[in-house]
């Protein structure tokens, strides 16, 4: 056995220790702190060149049919967008699912995986300032990634000289659109991703979970268009995602329905239970997560 | 001053009772908690950090209770778990800055503090790389600075020397004696083997089935028995007379002399006497009792089993009996 005053390594410390009596600033400022480390975790800032990769190629895909359009829009002289703002997310909403399935788990899976939890919960912030703060992110990355498109959409209508009455209407309506729908995606995203420690399950969970949703949601809404049955397609919207925003800004935003028919929701009733349907699974990932996290405790 | 009071402290689940009325006073240092895997030592940090409620009694944390001011605790408390707990794709830089925020450190003092602290848990060059690569040393020394990065006033260590080969478990018993003697952090650290606690604590706590077994002071038993066993290769008579004569304390026993150690010099008259008599010294070696020795139970099967998955000297549970403590001279 050695003598720990033999040891070779780490005598080499002329500085002495230094404490600290500087400001502590407690659970608010910890929890933006998390929360602007997540924001950034989602494209891979602060992380290794590898994780920037796809979240960066998805923002650049993301824009770049904004940019054709723009294009399009000035040099053939159109009196409007090809294109509303609030369908442009129901359009790339592959590219939106892609996001959150790839970044969703990156946000909590990793913190399970590597057993990083239990360091945040030894400091003084609680279970439901990491669920916010990892919502909060979440959502914040998702609207950044949908918002983006659409202020080039809007400087190159403006660009275009397009009315700027009708141009800032629809540019405020598709922000309320895909805010709701980046507080929505997160929500499913995260409940999924935090189930499960490893990464692939919760990419493959989520994009499996919107993928099929939306798809058996619009297969059933091609039947009752062929039975010529167009108040069904407007209740089917209810369960899938993407088509529950498309609902909702039908009903509530005006916007042209991406359904079979543009069939929106038919009536008041449908239309209240669309946005509903949104703030119940709103309130309850958020439940889950709360429920999955103040037992996680150390371990 | 106490730094952790607990008081009756019980936390039972359904099917075991983790800690069973515990009571003990923590004063500053650095204190051992040691106990076999399951004995409650990782229950009774959860309670401490205010993240677990007891089922009954009370604990503090210096003089904060952990039923009402957990937050207040953990703000001036760090911790460092047993297991894995570094993301692999981020550097110990930036990594222990995101942490001394997550603790309150404001953006300046986290960069100025993490650096400080990487330092004085010795990574350098490397502290700039992805953990991912480290070797089980580095990221033990990662996480002991995420704990302190802080600069709480007490931290908590589970298993600090877990998976570290003799030389890294030394490295690292010898850093947390630093905490407290540079830092003038006091650290509770827990370990299933006893006798590396012993050469770092100044106090040690036994657990067993959620219940406190003993509580004392290190030095209450190692050092007042330390003596000097001296073979030589005859005329022991002789050296017994010689070394009484020059004022040492020394019984024969069968062929070793145990001198009792008083200072420094002891250790130079006893080599005078022998090569005055011109006779082979065998060896010469410290002795004292182990800290394994006034714990030993024989009927701690869990302590046996532990014992086994780790055959090291260190594991004196299983191997009572006088060991030297190094220090042989052949």
């Amino acid at each position: 056995m050695t003598q720990p005053d033999l040891a070779p390594t780490d005598v080499i410390h002329d500085i002495g220790y230094r404490s600290y009596d500087g400001p502590r600033l407690g659970r608010r400022y910890a929890r933006k702190s998390l929360y602007v480390q997540s924001l950034r975790g989602a494209y891979g800032l602060g992380r290794s060149a590898k994780s920037k990769v796809l979240p960066m190629i998805l923002f650049a895909v993301m824009c770049l049919p904004a940019l054709i359009i723009v294009a399009l829009t000035i040099f053939t002289d159109r009196k409007d967008l090809p294109l509303q703002y609030t369908r442009y997310a129901v359009v790339l909403q592959a590219v939106i699912t892609l996001f959150v399935a790839s970044q969703a788990p990156q946000a909590v899976s990793r913190d399970l995986r590597f057993k990083t939890t239990p360091l945040y919960f030894s400091r003084p912030i609680e279970a439901v300032d990491y669920v916010v703060a990892k919502f909060a992110a979440l959502a914040s990355a998702l609207f950044l990634l949908t918002a983006a498109p659409l202020l080039i959409l809007y400087i190159g209508a403006l660009l275009a000289k397009l009315s700027f009455g009708h141009q800032t209407a629809g540019f405020a309506k598709g922000l309320v659109s895909i805010a709701l729908l980046s507080l929505l995606f997160a929500g499913i995203g995260l409940v999924i991703a935090a189930v499960t420690p490893r990464r692939g399950f919760g990419v493959a969970a989520v994009i499996t979970l919107f993928v099929i949703s939306y798809g058996a949601v619009s297969a059933v809404q091609g039947v009752a268009d062929n039975q010529e049955k167009w108040h069904v397609i407007g209740w089917l919207g209810l369960f899938s995602p993407i088509t529950l925003i498309d609902g909702f800004q039908t009903w509530f935003l005006d916007a042209t329905s991406a359904f079979p028919d543009a069939a929106g929701p038919p009536n008041a009733a449908a239309g209240t239970a669309y946005l509903l349907v949104i703030l119940a699974i709103l309130a309850g990932s958020f439940g889950l997560l709360m429920r999955r996290y103040r037992k996680a405790g150390l371990s | 001053m106490t730094v952790i009071a607990t008081e009756s402290l019980s936390k039972r689940y359904p099917r075991v009772t983790a800690l069973d009325r515990l009571t003990v006073d923590i004063t500053p240092g650095v204190t051992g908690l040691v106990g076999a895997n399951g004995a409650g030592k990782s229950t009774l940090i959860k309670i401490l950090l205010g993240l677990a409620p007891a089922t009954e009694g009370r604990a503090t944390v210096l003089g904060r209770d952990v039923a009402t001011d957990g937050a207040g605790i953990r703000a001036l408390v760090g911790y460092m778990p047993e297991h894995d707990c570094l993301p692999p794709d981020v550097s110990a830089t930036e990594f222990v800055v995101h942490m001394a925020r997550m603790s309150g450190l404001p953006p300046t003092a986290a960069r100025e503090r993490t650096a400080d602290t990487l330092r004085h848990v010795g990574l350098y060059e490397e502290r700039y790389r992805p953990m991912g690569g480290y070797s089980t040393g580095m990221k033990q020394r990662v996480k002991l600075a995420q704990a302190l990065v802080h600069d709480p006033q007490l931290v908590l260590l589970d298993e600090p020397t877990n998976g570290l080969d003799p030389a890294g478990r030394d490295d690292m018993l010898g850093l947390i004696r630093r905490v407290h003697t540079d830092f003038g952090i006091s650290v509770l650290v827990t370990s299933h083997l006893l006798g590396e606690l012993e050469r770092t604590s100044d106090h040690i706590v036994v657990i067993d089935g959620g219940k406190l077994l003993r509580a004392s002071s290190t030095s209450d038993f190692t050092q007042t028995t330390g003596s000097l066993a001296v073979e030589v290769t005859d005329r022991e008579s002789e050296l017994l007379a010689t070394l009484t004569a020059a004022g040492l304390t020394a019984q024969r026993t069968g062929h070793l002399l145990m001198v009792d150690i008083g200072d420094d010099e002891t250790y130079d008259t006893v080599r005078d006497a022998v090569a005055g008599l011109g006779v082979g010294l065998v060896r010469m070696e410290q002795r004292r009792h182990r800290i394994a020795e006034l714990f030993a139970d024989p009927d701690d099967t869990g302590a046996d089993a532990t014992a086994a998955a780790h055959p090291t000297p260190d594991t004196a549970v299983a191997a009572p009996g006088a060991m030297g403590t190094g220090r042989s001279v052949r």
